[in-house]
This record gives C-alpha cells, sequence and structure tokens, in this order.
C-alpha cells in the first residue's frame, strides 16, 4: 500500500449526507407490460414441470407393479405362467444405437468442424457451414426414408465382411443372416444426423482459439496440424466435450428414423450386425396405438425416463461447454 | 527499372537518390524524378513487380499425392479381390481410402519429411470428412426428389385424398393425392406458429429486457426444453390432455405438442439476437420518455427484426418435420379433415410414415412424394431465413469479402481504411 | 538452397543445426506487400548485419510490422495478402520454389507485441514447445530450459516453479518466457515486434539487456516506437515513413548514431527530433 495523505475531512461525520432511496416508479402499464411477459418466462418453467410431472404420474403404476425388474428383464409375456415385463432389451439398443452413432458421427464431425474453421477457402466457407447446417434441418423421417432405401442395400455388404472378419468381437457376430434392418445401420444414419449438431458448436469454438497462441506456434515453425493440435484443439477441449455429449442426447432419444429401419418388431438383439433390435423411443412410437403388448402405462413409464435421461445430459453437457475456457463465448 | 535506383550497394546513410539533389520535398509522387526546380511533371506509372503469394503446396505433392492415390488403388484392387470376399463398392472405397492414407504418409516421409507428411494427411482426411458430410447431404435432398418427380401425377397430388385408395383401381393413381396430409400440415404447423411465436418472443424478452428474480433458472430450463425428444412432447400431451378427455385425437393437440418443441428454440435465438441490440438504442428511447414496453415494442424488436424472423422461420421449419409427437396427438388420417379441432387429422410426416411401411408400390409411391414436398418446404423455409437473415446493410458479395480481407488487414496494420461495416 | 529429393545432400536451410554457428544474415531486398490488393509496403531493400541490432523505427501505419512478418514468411498467414521481393537468409532466398515456411520460421523466430505463451502448458514446456515442432530431442531438457531462461532473464524468478502454468505469470515475465521460447530453437534471426511496448519499465530493461546480450549468436531485428529504445540498444536504424494514403517506404537506413545525430533526410530528423510520429 502506498503512502496515503490525510486530507482533512471537510464534513464531521454527523453532518454526511445519506443517498437517497428511489422509490420503484414503475408506470401502470409496464407493470403490466412487465408481468405479462414474467407470465411468459415463468410459464415456461411451469412447462417443464408439468411434463415431468405428468409423465411421472401416469407412468408410476407400470413401475410400482414391476419395480426395478423393469429394467433388467427383457421381453413382454403377460400370458405366461411368469409374466415377464422389461425394456432392458430397448434400453440396450439404445445404448447400441447411440454408441454407433457417436464413434461414427463425432469424428466425423470434429474433423467437419476443422475444414471449416481451418482449412476451408474463405470464399467457401459460408456456403459450405450453410449446408452442414442444412443437414440438421432435414426432417428425420426423411433421413428414415433414405437409409431404408438406399443406405440399407449399401451397408449390408460391409456388415457381411465385418461379421465375418471381425466375429471375435462379440458385437459383431451374426446368428441370422439377414442383415438389414440393423442396429448398426440404424446408429449409421443416426451418426450422420448428429454431426451438425457437433460440427456447428466446435466450429464455432474452434474459431474463438486466440489468435495470439495461433501465430506463436506458427511462428515456432509449427506445420498447420501441429499449430491445431497445440493451440486450437485443447482451447477447444470443453466445447468439444460439451458438444458430444448434445450430440449423445440427440442420438438416444431420435425415434423416428430408428424406427423406420428397425421396424415395429420388438426383438432382443444383441448383435448389432443383424436384423431386430429395439430402442426405447423406438418401442415407445411404434408400440402406440396398435394394441401392442406393452401397456400405455409402460410407454409413458419409458418417456418419462427418456425424459430425465436427456435432461441430466444436456444440462450436463452446457455446465461443462459454460465452464470451460472456450465455452465462454459459445451459446449452447 | 530505370527508376529503380534502391540498390543494395549504396553505402549506409545516404539517402536513396532520385535523380535530382531534391531530397525535401515530400515524396508523394513517384520514383520518377524530375528536375528539382520548376512545375512537377505529371506522375509516371510505378511498375513494381508482380505480387505473389506464397503457398506450401507444391507440385511434389499434388505429385507424392497421385502417385499414392494410384499406387494404392491398383494395391486394393488385387489384394480385395484375391484375398477377401467382400461385396459392394462401399468395402473397395474404404479399403482404397485407408491404403491412400497409409501411402500418403510413408511416401511423404521419406522424401519430405515427417512433420510435413502427417500435416498433409490430416489435411486429407479434414477435406474427406467435409466433403463427405456436404455430399450425403447434397445426395440425400436430390434422392428424395429423384424418387419421387417421376411419379407425381400432378394433376391428383395436391387435389386428392386417400379415400379412395384401392388398389384394383385401374385409374387409382388420378385419384389419390396427399391433399389431406399438406391441409393438416399446414393447419397444426400455423396454429403452433400464431400461439407460440409469441410466448417466446415475450419469453426472450423476460429474460433479456425484464429480467429480475428466476432469469438464471428460466434460461436454463429453456435450455434443458429444447433437448426435450418430440417424443415425450407427444406422449406428454397425450397423457395430459387426451387420456383425460379434455381433447380429443385431433390436429389442435399436434399443435400443442409441437409448440412444446418450437418454444425453447426460438426463445434461444431470440434472446441472442435480442442481446445484441445495442444498449444505447434502449437508453435513447427511454431518455425521450418511452415507457418501456414501448421501448421493447418500438425500439428494440424492430431492431432485432431480422433476426426474430430468421429465428422463427428456422422453428417453423423444423417443426415441420416433426413426425413423432403426431403420432400420439394427431393420430393421422387418410380423409381430408379441415377442423383441426375436432376430428385426427393427417400430416406430411404422418403419410411418410404410414406409407412407406406399406407393402404396395403405390403408398410408397406416395409416401416418396409426400416426402418429397416437405423437403421442399423445409428448403423454402431455409433458404428464406438465410436471405432474411443478412443485415440491413447491401453489400455486394466481393465487397463482403474485400472487407473481410481489410478486417483482417487492419488487424496487423492500422493504416486509415474506409470503415468496414459491422458483420452480421 | 534445398535439393529435392536428395535428402543426403540437404543444405541447412531446411533443417538441422545451422553451421555458420549462430547469427544470421538477412537481406531483404525490393520487397513489396499487398492487402488484399492495396499496396502497403513499397520496394523495401535493407540489409540486417549478422550478430549486430537493426531498429525499425518510424510512426506507427507505416508497414514496419508488415516488413517484419514478410521476414519470417508470417506475412502470408492473413488471407489476401501478397507480396514481391526476395528475402534472403545467409544467401538463401526464404520465398524461392522449394522452400517451405515451416523451415524457414524455424531459423528465424519472432517474439509478439502481445506476449503469447501456451496458457495449458507449463513454463518448462512452454521453452521446449518449439522444438517439438521441429521434432528435435534436446539431449539434456532441464540444462536446455535453464539456459534458455537464463538468457532471457527470467530463471532467477521461476527456477522454483517450473511446472506451473505459463499463463499464470506476469506481462514482463510472460513476454521473457516468449523470449526464451523464441531462443530455444537457436535461430539465426530473432525478430520483435515492439516487444516492450507493453511492459512496465523494469521488464523493458531487462529485456534490452538481454537482446543486447545474445546479439552475438542471434541477429535481432526490432521494430520500435521507443526512439530511446531504439538508441539504446541498436545498432543500424532504419526510417520507415507512409505519406497520406501511400505506401510505406524506406526514407533512410544506416548507423543508429548517424540516424539520430545526422539524418541526411530532412523527414527523418523531423520524427527523431519528434516533430512528428
Amino acid at each position: 500500500m502506498s503512502d496515503t495523505i490525510d486530507l482533512p475531512r471537510v464534513v464531521s461525520d454527523e453532518a454526511v449526507p445519506q443517498p437517497l432511496v428511489l422509490p420503484e416508479d414503475v408506470s401502470a402499464e409496464d407493470q403490466v407490460f412487465r408481468w405479462g411477459v414474467r407470465l411468459a418466462g415463468y410459464g415456461v418453467l411451469v412447462l417443464l414441470f408439468l411434463i415431468g410431472l405428468f409423465l411421472f404420474l401416469q407412468g408410476l403404476p407400470a413401475f410400482r407393479r414391476i419395480g426395478f425388474r423393469f429394467f433388467t428383464s427383457s421381453g413382454f409375456d403377460t400370458l405366461g405362467r411368469h409374466p415377464v415385463y422389461g425394456v432392458a432389451a430397448s434400453l440396450v439398443g439404445t445404448i447400441e444405437v447411440a454408441s454407433v452413432a457417436i464413434v461414427v458421427g463425432a469424428p466425423v464431425a470434429i474433423a467437419t468442424a476443422l475444414f471449416l474453421s481451418e482449412y476451408a477457402p474463405a470464399w467457401s466457407r459460408r456456403s459450405l457451414i450453410a449446408l452442414v447446417d442444412l443437414a440438421a434441418a432435414i426432417p428425420s423421417i426423411i433421413y428414415g426414408l433414405w437409409a431404408v432405401f438406399e443406405l440399407q442395400d449399401n451397408v449390408v455388404g460391409f456388415s457381411t465382411w465385418l461379421s465375418r472378419h471381425l466375429a471375435f468381437v462379440p458385437f459383431f457376430k451374426v446368428t441370422s443372416p439377414p442383415l438389414n434392418a440393423s442396429l448398426f445401420i440404424a446408429g449409421l444414419v443416426v451418426g450422420l444426423m448428429i454431426v451438425p449438431i457437433v460440427a456447428s458448436i466446435c466450429r464455432e469454438v474452434f474459431s474463438l482459439a486466440p489468435a495470439g497462441e495461433r501465430e506463436a506456434a506458427l511462428a515456432l515453425g509449427a506445420s498447420r496440424w501441429q499449430m491445431i493440435r497445440s493451440v486450437v484443439l485443447p482451447f477447444g477441449r470443453g466445447g468439444m466435450i460439451g458438444a458430444v455429449m448434445l450430440g449423445l442426447g440427440r442420438a438416444l432419444e431420435e425415434t423416428i428414423a430408428v424406427a423406420i429401419i428397425l421396424g415395429g418388431a420388438f426383438t432382443i438383439s444383441p448383435h448389432i450386425l443383424q436384423h431386430g433390435g429395439s430402442t426405447i423411443s423406438q418401442l415407445i412410437a411404434v408400440n402406440f396405438g396398435s394394441g401392442g403388448q406393452l401397456g400405455l402405462q409402460d410407454l409413458l413409464f419409458c418417456g418419462f425416463v427418456l425424459f430425465v435421461l436427456t435432461l441430466v445430459i444436456n444440462l450436463a453437457a452446457s455446465a461443462i461447454v459454460n465452464r470451460s475456457r472456450s465455452g465462454a463465448g459459445v451459446d449452447l | 527499372m530505370s527508376t529503380d535506383t534502391d540498390m543494395p550497394t549504396a553505402p549506409p546513410g545516404v539517402l536513396i537518390p532520385t535523380t535530382s539533389a531534391s531530397t525535401g520535398t515530400a515524396r508523394t509522387g513517384p520514383v520518377t524524378g524530375s528536375a528539382a526546380a520548376g512545375p512537377p511533371s505529371p506522375p509516371k506509372p510505378r511498375r513494381l513487380p508482380t505480387p505473389i503469394r506464397p503457398g506450401d503446396f507444391g507440385a511434389t505433392d499434388i505429385t507424392l499425392l497421385a502417385a499414392a492415390a494410384l499406387s494404392s488403388l491398383a494395391l486394393v484392387w488385387v489384394v480385395f479381390y484375391q484375398l477377401t470376399l467382400l461385396s459392394g463398392g462401399l468395402g473397395f472405397l474404404v479399403c482404397w481410402y485407408l491404403t491412400f492414407l497409409a501411402l500418403t504418409w510413408i511416401g511423404m516421409s521419406q522424401v519430405i519429411e515427417r512433420q510435413v507428411a502427417t500435416d498433409r494427411v490430416v489435411g486429407v482426411l479434414v477435406v474427406s470428412a467435409a466433403l463427405l458430410v456436404v455430399g450425403l447431404v447434397v445426395f440425400i435432398v436430390l434422392w428424395v426428389a429423384f424418387k419421387a418427380v417421376p411419379h407425381i401425377h400432378w394433376g391428383s397430388l395436391f387435389t386428392k385424398d386417400q379415400k379412395s385408395l384401392e388398389l384394383a383401381d385401374p385409374n387409382i393413381l388420378n385419384h389419390v393425392g396427399i391433399l389431406h396430409a399438406i391441409i393438416g400440415t399446414l393447419e397444426q404447423v400455423l396454429v403452433a406458429a400464431l400461439l407460440g411465436v409469441p410466448v417466446a418472443i415475450a419469453t426472450a424478452v423476460f429474460l433479456n429486457e425484464v429480467g429480475g428474480r428466476g432469469v438464471k433458472l428460466v434460461r436454463t430450463v429453456v435450455t434443458a426444453m429444447s433437448g426435450t425428444p418430440s417424443v415425450v412432447a407427444g406422449i406428454f400431451i397425450y397423457s395430459m390432455l387426451i387420456l383425460t378427455h379434455v381433447l380429443t385425437y385431433s390436429g389442435f393437440a399436434a399443435s400443442l405438442a409441437l409448440i412444446v418443441i418450437l418454444l425453447p428454440s426460438v426463445t434461444r435465438v431470440v434472446e441472442e439476437v435480442l442481446r445484441v441490440v445495442p444498449g444505447g438504442l434502449r437508453e435513447a428511447a427511454l431518455a425521450l420518455g418511452a415507457p418501456q414496453w414501448r421501448t421493447v415494442w418500438s425500439v428494440v424488436l424492430p431492431t432485432a427484426r431480422s433476426g426474430v424472423v430468421t429465428a422463427v422461420l428456422l422453428g417453423v421449419a423444423r417443426i415441420v418435420g416433426e413426425t413423432a409427437p403426431l403420432l400420439f396427438t394427431a393420430f393421422g388420417s387418410q380423409i381430408i379433415n379441415v377442423n383441426e379441432f375436432a376430428h385426427p387429422q393427417g400430416a406430411l410426416p404422418l403419410a411418410i410414415w404410414v406409407e412407406s411401411r406399406e407393402a404396395n408400390s403405390i403408398a410408397i409411391s406416395l409416401a416418396f412424394q409426400a416426402a418429397f414436398v416437405l423437403m421442399s418446404i423445409v428448403l423454402i423455409l431455409f433458404v428464406a431465413a438465410r436471405i432474411f437473415g443478412r443485415t440491413k446493410g447491401k453489400k455486394s458479395k466481393s465487397a463482403q469479402r474485400q472487407s473481410e480481407d481489410d478486417f483482417m488487414a487492419r488487424i496487423f496494420m492500422p493504416i486509415p481504411m474506409e470503415k468496414v461495416g459491422d458483420e452480421q | 538452397m534445398t535439393v529435392e529429393g536428395d535428402t543426403a545432400a540437404r543444405h541447412t536451410i531446411g533443417r538441422g543445426e545451422s553451421p555458420l554457428g549462430g547469427a544470421g544474415q538477412i537481406d531483404a531486398e525490393g520487397v513489396c506487400a499487398w492487402f488484399g490488393g492495396r499496396l502497403v509496403l513499397e520496394l523495401v531493400t535493407l540489409p540486417m548485419d549478422r550478430s549486430k541490432v537493426t531498429a525499425l523505427i518510424g510512426p506507427s501505419g507505416c508497414g514496419k510490422s508488415t516488413f517484419l512478418r514478410i521476414l519470417n514468411r508470417m506475412h502470408e498467414v492473413v488471407p489476401g495478402a501478397q507480396l514481391a521481393g526476395s528475402v534472403r537468409l545467409d544467401g538463401t532466398d526464404i520465398y524461392g520454389s522449394g522452400q517451405r515456411a515451416v523451415d524457414t520460421r524455424r531459423h528465424i523466430g519472432m517474439v509478439f507485441q502481445k506476449p503469447n505463451p501456451f496458457p495449458a502448458m507449463s513454463i518448462a514446456d512452454n521453452v521446449l514447445s518449439g522444438l517439438r515442432f521441429s521434432r528435435v530431442s534436446p539431449a539434456n531438457r532441464g540444462d536446455l530450459v535453464e539456459e534458455m531462461l537464463t538468457k532471457a532473464g527470467l530463471w532467477n524468478e521461476v527456477k522454483d516453479r517450473l511446472g506451473e502454468l505459463g499463463g499464470a505469470l506476469s506481462g514482463g515475465q510472460q513476454q521473457r518466457l516468449c523470449i526464451a521460447r523464441s531462443l530455444a530453437v537457436r535461430p539465426r534471426v530473432l525478430l520483435m515486434d515492439e516487444p516492450c511496448s507493453a511492459l512496465d519499465p523494469t521488464s523493458t530493461l531487462r529485456i534490452e539487456q538481454t537482446i543486447k546480450e545474445i546479439a552475438d549468436e542471434v541477429t535481432v531485428v526490432i521494430v520500435t516506437h521507443n526512439m530511446q529504445q531504439a538508441q539504446r540498444v541498436s545498432d543500424t536504424c532504419a526510417f520507415f515513413l507512409a505519406a497520406e494514403n501511400q505506401p510505406g517506404r524506406v526514407i533512410e537506413w544506416g548507423p543508429t548514431d548517424t540516424i539520430f545525430t545526422e539524418p541526411s533526410d530532412q523527414r527523418t530528423a523531423d520524427y527523431v527530433n519528434g516533430q512528428f510520429g
């Protein structure tokens, strides 16, 4: 602390005036306005709460009836002597589809984001970004159509190869031949669907990497890739993780594309390359209204589970991105 | 160059002479000197060397890449058909691609050096990923068009529904269409937008302009909600309103479910757009005595208009294609139903969903046609959003690029340049 | 000049240790620079002598930094930037065909105006980062780190906390770290773009001392606005000027004493006497 100069007090302590307390001066019309928009905001809050509440309440009887076995047992045989009721297969299927989607989609998305932010020539950047964003706008049912009528035929050969040459990996074993309508194909399409989400966040994050550090790396003789690896990627780590988590959330909830590929059957399929398999959201979609074995309450409870799952993942992703160095400037 | 007397042979300290001894006059003219005294002659054009833009990607790199491509092709051709039993072009392409990468890396690290080789291989990977994504997107869009357009009977597509779908009918293609689906989608989306957009804008205004307690919570909730699966939105409306018999299966229920999806995305984008509006504008309006609502209505929102329009268009584009929520709410129908408040109603995504799972080719063809119409609507909205999203300043493309260059240059060298407009 | 494909006869501007064992001679000839079609630097010819300190002075906006960035091929990083002329390092044109920017930058280092250590790396790793890029493994990492930090005048302050992150230092310390980092790759030339303009006087003096100490091993070219600094550290000065809406040029260059006491051009005299700029 530097030396302070003592100045004589101008006024004694008692005579120092107190700050004015101004009354809240809001006109009537503005009161109305403010309360109007507050209503909208709190309404959104209430809406979310209601969603969770209703699903929970409607689905609770199902859970109460079965208990945790709902999640661990598989199959729906209500007519047999020991009724079986469980969505374990669908849970596993959901995870398998999401895994394939992330394994395939996340690297492609990050590479695409790198291309857009680091490699693309300036004149093409805007159009390419627009095209990648367009991928997010294409409805999922159209992705599903494409997967069933076009992608499937081309991938079946690849699946065959995988099942022959990588059979030692338990996933890839095939026990019953038709290799279409598989979780693997569903995973591939969902992987493509999450690319625009992951890529656009990563791209934004990469472009925020500080120019000073980039220049420092280049001036030391780094090649473009070395500069990316030592400056851009470490800077963007939080953003990338958040982006992949959001992609994961999207992959877990994807309903229609998966449902079109897998069809309506509820079969248990630990082998992702062959036909069959089910995911939670597909289960809900195809069993609704068709008088399927799955009771309505069970479906609603599945919906509740899905809702909570995606909620948790999205909130976590948001927190990770916001707390990271790169995320401070990005809006999730 | 006769004027180039700036030779390094001049001893240090001596001013690079022009042709005369006049050194004091400002050298704003060309280097070509004229007589010291007398009226200045008109400047002669300078002759400067041609500018170059050095790059590292030269003939060597191209040759090596081409060589790697060809040799990997040959290698995979031999190995592929002899050793493995792969069917389909996809496997071949994948093998070729991987071999190409490997050979490129090996070749470059031998001929040039490892650091450069790694850099180039990464470059190839990155470029191919982007091309893959962009290529697939374009392919999907064109594929839908190619599958649908040749089979469209323009007379009936937009005017008929599926009420009279009898496979035995020889003239069936003129008797079926998807009018019911089109009407359904239009009504449901319109109602959802009319109800949802004002609420979304109001929420954004609350978050950004009014604030106060609960802002952080509401913002978190909006973020969380934007991740809500669409199928959950559908069964939520179902369980809350239809199961309880407040509503029946109807287009209106579908609209409500679509609002649940529309609200969070539009709110977040509008909030971001409002945040960019300069605070000075609000202060100016307040200083003129305007109440807050007037400030928002007449100053803030109009300034942010292009962003808000973009948000709305993109939000609508999103809900137009949603299928899952409609399954539980509108339920689907094959006949025209204009009253969305009463009975089950069809919609484009629903039509695609149902028809694509049928076994007959008419149905599948209808599914594709509905997909084509849906795709076109989404594309139109998307393009409209990009057009209306431009800033008000009208710059030609080259001027935009130029100002981007100028902007970059301004970072490195602060010479006076004309003011660069705000980037959007 | 690198001989393509002839790895055995690779000359040193490709990679590796400099056989000349130290400072390099760098000569610019007829250098012009454009940004997006606009000429900003016109026909600059300037030798920067081995083991000497050359200062580039002049008012802001005259192209000094642009010229500096042309010397280590950083100019071309900016989209829309073009150049002409030749820059020779020990006789080899760095813009010649077959020369890679990456190699050039290992021999011609740069310290920037705003200190930019890598925040996610420790202090020691920062110093060694340049070597990682060129895949050179030093015989003894610890010794090298100590040597470089000592040369930069930072060793005593950080020797107990080499594992701390590079971003945790003060501005002056960060800049000295950047100098150590640049020196670690043993460049022949070190370019410094107003390295002290954002720093306090103590750091400034310490860095000036560093410059004088390293001049034997590394040729230094420094851009500075501070004329007293130019007088203190440099052996040669070049005066840049750009008239209104004109590209920058070198008006005069020569031994520092001459430039400051008996400049030949009136404009130089005006500038060094503080009449403008």
